[in-house]
């Protein structure tokens, strides 16, 4: 699961990767939601990352990956 | 949503601006166009949403109020241009980056946590001798840390041009 903005380059540049990768992902632009929604998909993002920053990318409700790590984001998914 | 599209020309328009601004007061800009402008993009698409030009790569409340910090410039980009080497999108960098010869990192995020918002840091200076006393408040920039003894913050800073709301009360 991606939670992104749809205003920044480093949620849209984590989203590329992931198509590029073929990689099956949900995405939520969090700035296009309202409000109990988005609250909602704060309270999940601050789970996984307490900043509740953008990209967070939440993977197989396992571990998360904040911000576009490319190198991390490949290495996860190349098993 | 019917709002208009911004278009390409606003965007070179804006673009034009911030990087005779930038580099006018000692900034530079990222010096990846299309990256920038895509920045751009988005901070014009918040100036439409919200009214004024919120970061694009943070979620603004849309209340002005808690989203000064977050108003690019923001508050943090000295900071992280000092420490990582550009602000947290990256529109403003050092340097080595603006040049090539440094790449840019992922940054993290220095904005407190929601649940951390509006508390204000209090410093407390400890000194041996008395707390001289001004004739006048001193407040400061947020935005470039400029300072300044006057009875009132200036409407906009000399240096980096942020708004008054910007200032704080430094001494």
């Amino acid at each position: 699961m991606l939670y992104a903005l749809s205003t920044c380059q480093w949620c849209h540049k984590t989203k590329v990767l992931l198509e590029e990768l073929g990689i099956a992902f949900d995405y939520d632009y969090v700035d296009l939601l309202e409000g109990k929604e988005q609250d909602a998909a704060l309270d999940e993002i601050e789970r996984w990352n307490r900043s509740g920053s953008f990209p967070t990318l939440v993977i197989d409700n396992k571990r998360a990956i904040v911000g576009f790590r490319e190198q991390e984001i490949r290495e996860a998914f190349a098993a | 949503m019917n709002v208009p599209e911004i278009t390409e020309m606003a965007i070179d328009a804006a673009y034009r601006t911030l990087k005779a601004d930038a580099e006018k007061n000692g900034y530079r800009l990222n010096p990846d166009g299309d990256f920038v402008k895509n920045l751009i993009r988005g901070l014009l698409k918040n100036e439409q949403r919200y009214g004024y030009r919120a970061c694009p790569c943070r979620l603004a409340s849309g209340k002005k109020d808690e989203d000064l910090d977050i108003v690019c410039p923001c508050d943090y980009r000295d900071t992280d241009i000092e420490e990582y080497g550009a602000c947290y999108c990256a529109l403003y960098v050092n340097e080595a980056i603006s040049t090539g010869k440094q790449k840019v990192a992922p940054i993290p995020e220095r904005r407190p946590p929601r649940s951390e918002r509006g508390k204000t840091r209090v410093v407390k200076i400890v000194s041996t001798t008395a707390t001289p006393v001004f004739p006048l408040p001193v407040w400061r920039c947020k935005v470039c840390g400029y300072l300044c003894a006057r009875e009132q913050p200036p409407g906009i800073c000399p240096i980096c041009k942020a708004t008054k709301e910007r200032f704080e009360r430094f001494v």
